[in-house]
């Protein structure tokens, strides 16, 4: 043994045990999982919130100096990003300008006219303004930022912003900064207006930079009440130097003092801001993330088999995103910060550990045999998983290994997260997704448990299944049909593509979803983005308590003794500020009490009458620092135009300069332009609301029409989609009730004409055996009766026995029926008995074959189910109850029991009472009579021609007009089906037929014993001379002979192969001159017809063979008891695919030329791609559904169910019509299900045959 | 061929266009597709009717690529774009989508054309590709193609050899994870030569340059992306090529026969 070998021994183990562990314990795992996650991302909470706002940073201005590059450790609270000079400085000069007194002869033009005209004449003396001190002279063309052309998409705004130059902006732009231009223009507001955007915008407005203050804040307006124009010059610095702007300052101070200017000036502010995320970065992001949700949808897809499908994927995708925060948490907590973009490397760090170990536990622990137990199977699924697992893991962590040797920052930060993240994911997986898991798997047994008993339940005697004894016969059924629907829950709906999108757009609501998730995140970005509203009142709340929000002053209380007005002119801003102590505190009154604090008194009272006759001009603490009220892109868009990016760097923004205009009313009226006197006179207060309250109505107007619009569009594209008026079914089907109408779950039925099954009675007892040839219709019943139809008008034209025997053989089937009974009772002594162990074995003694009865069924046809599961094949682990029964010999009398029972359930029928002694050959007295069992006989050898009535039919086949009959006996018996008449029989084999197949003049017999006897059926008539009658069958090639009842028949044993399987044969299918077995042993034979050589033996079931389909196209299919499919290619004998799809045994298999068929004992029809091996979809049934299926058309199947049949609509899996054989639905369910070639299907439905008429197939077909 | 080239030099004249990586194998792509509409016909002529089915397939599976192609190529040349490895001139910058048109076209054709050669070589060559044949590991693949032009274009290396020698091994890595064929590297080595050689014309003729050029014209990265590209696209082709041979026309033959009562 291998170090290898050993370690792989190892850690299965390790893996088996820890299996064991998970799923004995899942809740204190979670738990425990949980409280580790929790703890690991604890260290999460320390990290700054991702976020694209700017982040601000004071400093005195008196101590001002550029920041050096190296970062200085003793800076407690200064920002690292605070190195270095910033971009720039940014300047403002605000202007509050008001015409006072106002006048009642001027216009509403005249409140900004003239105040913004004054604005050419600020900026000359700024642009003029020249500090000259010892060490030279400065001016603003040396200190001011140059910049050169703007941006080549904004040839729009060369005329309006400054190119080559100075970076000094002011609302003189619009004019290009001439006087001449502002006063011939005939409307300053529609030149203002020309510039602004259509529609919604985002960014800053050119009105913005220009203005430097929020448009409502301008009073640039007709309607402005307070007649007070404020606008700024901002001037964009690229240096700094304190004694020009101070000189500025005084300067500016001196030519427009303000007399109540409270504004603090010695701070400035430092912005930075954050690395933007634009178009062409967002959408790299957005594909990578398409990709790992397409990732994560493709890997949870495969998930299958398990309780809940979406819990588990939701399992197996918080276990990868909590591996990652786990690594980033753990990372964190060790000292790692992390630099990378976490959004950026997420998507690679998700598909890098990957859900690959998820889905591969999970379907190794799915894979297990289902009737472990659960903890087993855990252990066993993770066990087998382990090597491979472990394998990954290490190879995966040593390729990031050597990734972390790259040497590249990121690369090896990237590694090291992914090294933790998938330490942590092992762990994950190995503690909370297993878990998981077992509470799943625990969770899918106990429902099918729940799911599987009442299929139990309702057969009273789950062995003996079709044989069971009828206490009754059934009740007479006047009209036995209605159509009803399934419930529709267990309806698992393929419908048209567009119905289905129309559908799932309907169930998910996902248009109203869309438009509120589309309004949450416009509002959103409104918050985001709006400058004046909720960021500026959320900046405001923070500030106040922040100690270092530069408004903090702001929530302090007052200090109103402090002068408000600053020194006069002239001072250098530092002794002026060391005149004033540090926290010089502005007025954070509002603007009505600083005035009555520092304005004219006379104010006061007009604050109270409507207009206010003169403008106030107020200074207040929301003046100093304007450009908050800005959206916190004003600056990086202004730096934009310019090609200069403000992302991770910062601004410096130095405390406003305040000027205060007043302008006489006399200077209005003269820079007023002719045509301003066209707008209308000052409206009063009243009306001045007016236009607001217009603008509103006007929007409501207008959302209200945009409402009605869309709602008129939807309509119509509903009536585009949905053409087809599905409310008329309704009407059609009018005097059916509405829950009668087989609709679906959206209300659509699809048309269908009433189908309406033709009842065949006759039969006393269940039916047992079902064939057809096309034209003719056999029937055999428990009773050994059978009889034959026309399976075109259902008129019964033959009973075999006929008239004469009849009585005899209604006594055959009640002493049949009385030896079940005795069986029953007998069942614990023969367990007492303990009898041989398994099948096989022969008595000596009694040179009678011993074997257990493994098929207590019908023969099997072509296109019939296979009822071997419901029956429960798996004998080894069951009593003994179907023993062949040798006669007691230790004298046990069950003379008593059985007498009993059968008195019970004897009919009141003194002369069948009578006659029976008579009848059986066997019978002495009537307990001996009873302990024969019906059909153990002894092979008395019976001349040619003498049916034998005691043993009961067990396969049927009709071919032409001849049915073969495989008796309990081992008998193989050939009737005429039109007279009734035996042709032959022959008896040399002596254990029973359990399977017959006829095809061309061939018979192959499979026998209890696992035995294959071919037999040739010889006319002795030239094969040419035989006539062919109808047309040819749809599984049959060759069309069947006719026999005329002149031929003499005979039929020859050709070849018996004595141990075809180890195990009894529990199907036998034959086609395209080959017949195929199934058996217990696991494994399929093929053999040829013309010499019954065996072809091949093909292995690949873990179980029982239960189902095999074989057509002409060579094609086979099997089933097993371990829920598998194979596919097989009988030319070759190599399996074409295997596929697993039923817990349970496969009960029945049909192909059409694309698709398999098959149903399982878990009620589940599946629908396989044949040439693929790919299940398209699967039809849950209702519980104890039958298991028969049939296909009646390419695209229409037929399942047998509980009293009624259901036509299935194969392309999308729709359940077109459930037919109902009988009025009550008793449990009575469809066995077997022939489809003729004429379009109709024949079922059993107790001691009935039904024979229901699919219409429009046949016109198809014809 | 010489049509094409013909129509780059005026398109270079007008608006100087520029090109992205992918782009590189833009003429292949385009004699190939005509070879491809050429061989297509031939097809669809010799088989007739016969055949159609596998021709509609075929040009299903193109389409799908093409689409995958061009998008891959947007975004891509997006991340490029952001690190100025690329340059070209303003007017691109402020237009990008409507300049450089035919890029997208271009690199859709390849891929269409690389991922249908993928398959058809795998049947030629008798072994068809069985390893790890699902969508999530195609996925996972996009994810990491996308991974390395990430790299390529984002992180600052210490040197052009460190990260020409970085995206190598994961190049190669991914081929090692995700393809392991024999035919699937010979082919992502062919496409990542004839790739490059492309580009080097492309740049030597003016069309546009890279930043840093260090082999020859073009960075030493390029062929590494190539090889990446051209494996990832494979691998969607052959996961294109496993899926579609299904045989749904079977279903369609019997549809109305549903119509119960029609």
């Amino acid at each position: 043994m291998t170090v290898r070998e050993r370690l792989r021994e190892k850690i299965s183990a390790a893996f088996y045990r820890h299996g064991l562990l998970c799923a004995s314990y899942p809740v204190p795992i979670i738990l425990f999982t949980s409280a580790s996650i929790l703890a690991c991302c604890y260290p999460l909470l320390r990290l700054p919130l991702p976020g694209t706002g700017p982040v601000e940073f004071t400093t005195r201005v008196r101590d001002y100096t550029v920041p050096s590059h190296e970062p200085q450790g003793d800076l407690g609270e200064r920002p690292d990003w605070y190195r270095g000079p910033p971009v720039a400085y940014i300047q403002q000069v605000l202007v509050k300008a008001a015409v006072s007194p106002w006048d009642s002869t001027l216009v509403p033009v005249d409140v900004f006219r003239s105040p913004l005209g004054r604005v050419f004449s600020l900026l000359e003396e700024i642009r003029n303004h020249v500090h000259n001190d010892g060490s030279g002279v400065r001016s603003l063309e040396a200190l001011c930022l140059q910049v050169t052309d703007l941006l080549p998409g904004l040839r729009r705004m060369q005329t309006v912003l400054p190119e080559h130059g100075c970076l000094l902006v002011s609302p003189g732009n619009y004019w290009q900064n001439q006087r001449e231009l502002f006063d011939s223009d005939p409307d300053l507001l529609k030149t203002v207006h020309q510039h602004e955007p259509k529609g919604l915008h985002t960014t800053a407005t050119l009105r913005d930079l220009l203005f430097g203050v929020p448009v409502k804040h301008t009073g640039v307006s007709l309607y402005s009440r307070k007649r007070v124009v404020t606008y700024t010059i901002t001037m964009v610095l690229g240096s700094y130097d304190a004694r020009f702007l101070s000189s500025l300052r005084a300067r500016l101070r001196q030519l427009h003092p303000s007399v109540n200017c409270s504004l603090r000036e010695d701070q400035m502010v430092h912005v930075h801001f954050k690395e933007e995320i634009g178009m062409a970065e967002l959408i790299p992001l957005v594909t990578t993330y398409i990709i790992l949700f397409a990732y994560i949808y493709f890997s949870t897809r495969k998930i299958d088999m398990v309780k809940s499908k979406w819990g588990l994927a939701l399992a197996a995708v918080v276990t990868v995103l909590s591996s990652l925060l786990m690594s980033v948490g753990l990372c964190t907590l060790f000292g790692l910060t992390p630099t990378l973009n976490g959004g950026e490397i997420f998507p690679y760090l998700v598909v890098v550990i990957g859900l690959e170990n998820v889905l591969v536990l999970t379907k190794s622990v799915v894979s297990t045999p289902v009737d472990l137990e659960v903890k087993l199977r855990i252990a066993q699924g993770l066990s087998n998983e382990s090597w491979s697992i472990m394998k990954n893991m290490a190879t995966e962590l040593c390729i990031i290994l050597i990734g972390y040797f790259t040497l590249v920052p990121a690369i090896q930060e990237f590694c090291l997260f992914a090294v933790v993240g998938l330490v942590s994911d092992f762990f994950l997986q190995m503690f909370f997704f297993t878990t998981v898991l077992s509470i799943d798997i625990r969770r899918m047994e106990l429902a099918d448990l729940n799911r599987r008993l009442p299929a139990e339940a309702g057969m009273p005697l789950p062995k003996p299944g079709p044989l069971r004894p009828r206490e009754a016969p059934p009740p007479p059924r006047p009209s036995p049909h209605t159509i009803t629907l399934q419930t529709p829950a267990f309806r698992n709906l393929r419908l048209p593509k567009r119905l289905r999108v129309v559908y799932f757009l309907a169930r998910t609501r996902l248009a109203q979803r869309f438009i509120m998730v589309g309004t949450v995140i416009w509002i959103g970005i409104l918050a985001y983005t709006d400058p004046a509203g909720l960021r500026t009142y959320l900046a405001a709340q923070v500030s106040e308590q922040s100690p270092l929000g530069e408004g903090g002053a702001g929530g302090l209380p007052p200090h109103l003794g402090v002068a408000p007005g600053f020194p006069g002119p002239g001072g250098d801003p530092a002794s002026t500020l060391s005149v004033l102590p540090a926290p010089a505190e502005p007025t954070p009154l509002p603007e009505n009490q600083s005035q009555g604090h520092h304005g004219a008194p006379r104010d006061v009272p007009l604050q109270t009458q409507a207009p206010p006759l003169v403008p106030q001009i107020s200074w207040g603490a929301e003046d100093e620092e304007g450009w908050r009220k800005l959206s916190f892109r004003h600056w990086p868009s202004l730096f934009s135009y310019y090609n200069i990016t403000l992302a991770k760097r910062y601004i410096s923004i130095l405390p406003v300069i305040p000027v205060t205009l007043h302008l006489s009313p006399r200077e209005a009226i003269e820079t007023r332009h002719p045509q301003d006197t066209r707008h209308p006179p000052p409206p009063s207060l009243k009306t001045n609301d007016l236009p607001a309250d217009l603008t509103l109505y006007k929007v409501a107007a207008l959302g209200l029409a945009a409402g009605v619009l869309l709602v008129l569009l939807l309509f119509c594209l509903y009536r585009v989609l949905c053409s087809r008026n599905y409310g008329q079914n309704g009407v059609a089907h009018g005097r059916r009730r509405r829950g009668d109408l087989p609709c679906d779950d959206y209300g659509y039925s699809p048309p269908i004409s009433e189908i309406s099954p033709l009842l065949l009675r006759g039969h006393s007892m269940d039916i047992e055996c079902l064939a057809s040839d096309g034209m003719l219709l056999a029937s055999c019943c428990l009773a050994g009766q059978i009889r034959v139809w026309d399976a075109q008008t259902g008129d019964c034209l033959t009973i075999i026995p006929k008239h004469g025997l009849r009585r005899s053989s209604s006594s055959g089937c009640w002493e049949q029926r009385d030896g079940w009974d005795a069986m029953g009772v007998a069942e614990p002594e023969n367990l007492g008995g303990g009898t041989e162990p398994g099948g096989g074995v022969f008595d000596e003694d009694e040179g009678y074959p011993l074997r257990r009865r493994t098929t207590p069924r019908p023969a099997l046809f072509e296109n019939q189910p296979d009822l071997t599961p419901l029956i429960d094949t798996n004998f080894d682990s069951q009593p003994p109850s179907h023993l062949l029964l040798t006669p007691p010999r230790d004298g046990f009398d069950f003379g008593g029991l059985v007498e009993r029972a059968y008195l019970e359930h004897e009919p009141p029928s003194p002369g069948l009472t009578a006659s029976y002694p008579s009848s059986s050959p066997l019978s002495g007295p009537p307990p001996q009579r009873r302990r024969s069992l019906g059909y153990i006989q002894p092979p008395v050898p019976q001349g040619q021609g003498t049916p034998d009535w005691e043993s009961a039919v067990w396969a049927m086949e009709l071919r032409g007009n001849l049915i073969a009959a495989g008796r309990s006996s081992g008998k193989l018996e050939l009737w005429d089906a039109v007279e009734g008449s035996l042709r032959c029989s022959n008896e040399d084999g002596v254990s029973g037929i359990t399977a017959l197949a006829f095809l061309n003049n061939r018979i192959v017999a499979a026998r209890l014993d696992g035995s294959l006897d071919f037999f040739t059926v010889d006319i002795n008539k030239p094969l040419g001379l035989l006539q062919y009658r109808g047309p040819p069958g749809r599984s049959n090639m060759p069309p069947s002979p006719c026999y005329s009842s002149e031929d003499v028949i005979s039929c020859q044993l050709t070849r018996s192969v004595q141990c075809a399987h180890q195990k009894p044969i529990t199907v036998l299918r034959a086609a395209a001159g080959r017949v195929v077995t199934g058996s217990q042993d696991h494994t399929v034979r093929v053999y040829r017809l013309e010499d019954s050589c065996c072809l091949f033996t093909l292995q690949g079931h873990s179980g029982g063979i239960t189902a095999i389909y074989i057509d002409q196209t060579m094609v086979l299919a099997s089933g097993g008891q371990d829920g598998a499919i194979c596919l097989w290619d009988v030319l070759t004998g190599s399996r074409v695919s295997h596929v697993y799809g039923h817990r349970g045994d496969v009960t029945s298999l049909v192909c059409t030329t694309s698709c398999v068929i098959s149903s399982g004992l878990d009620d589940l029809i599946c629908i396989w791609d044949r040439s693929t091996g790919i299940k398209l979809y699967s039809i849950q049934q209702e519980v104890g559904c039958g298991a028969s299926l049939g296909v009646i058309s390419e695209s229409l199947l037929v399942t047998g169910g509980q009293g009624c049949v259901s036509f299935w609509d194969l392309n999308f899996g729709d359940l077109l019509q459930t037919v109902y054989l009988g009025q009550s639905s008793d449990g009575q369910g469809v066995r077997q299900l022939v489809v003729l070639n004429n379009a109709a299907i024949v079922c059993d439905f107790g001691s009935e045959l039904s024979l229901v008429y699919v219409p429009s197939v046949l016109e198809k077909l014809d | 061929m010489p049509r094409l080239e013909e129509h780059c030099w005026s398109r270079s004249c007008a608006s100087r266009v520029e090109s992205k990586h992918f782009s590189g194998g833009n003429w292949v792509a385009s004699r190939a597709e005509e070879m491809m509409s050429i061989v297509t016909t031939v097809l669809s002529n010799a088989y007739g009717s016969l055949h159609s089915v596998r021709t509609a397939n075929l040009i299903r599976r193109g389409l799908v690529l093409f689409t995958v192609g061009v998008v891959l190529a947007l975004v891509l040349n997006l991340l490029q774009l952001q690190r100025n490895v690329t340059l070209f001139p303003e007017e691109v910058m402020a237009t990008l989508f409507s300049s450089a048109w035919w890029i997208p076209p271009c690199c859709g054709t390849a891929a269409a054309v690389v991922g249908l050669l993928y398959p058809c070589i795998d049947s030629h060559l008798g072994e068809p590709h069985k390893f790890k044949r699902e969508w999530a590991s195609v996925m996972r693949c996009i994810a990491v193609f996308v991974g390395i032009n990430h790299a390529s274009a984002k992180l600052h290396f210490a040197n052009n050899a460190q990260l020409s020698l970085t995206l190598a091994a994961l190049s190669l890595g991914l081929w090692w994870t995700f393809d392991r064929s024999r035919s699937g590297f010979g082919l992502g080595i062919g496409t990542a030569f004839l790739a490059t050689v492309i580009t080097q014309l492309l740049v030597y003729n003016g069309i546009y340059q890279y930043t840093y050029p260090d082999f020859l014209y073009v960075r030493s990265w390029l062929p590494c992306i190539f090889f990446s590209g051209g494996v990832t696209v494979g691998n969607i082709g052959r996961q294109l090529a496993m899926v579609s041979p299904k045989g749904h026309n079977v279903l369609f033959q019997f549809r109305h026969n549903l119509d119960f009562g029609h």
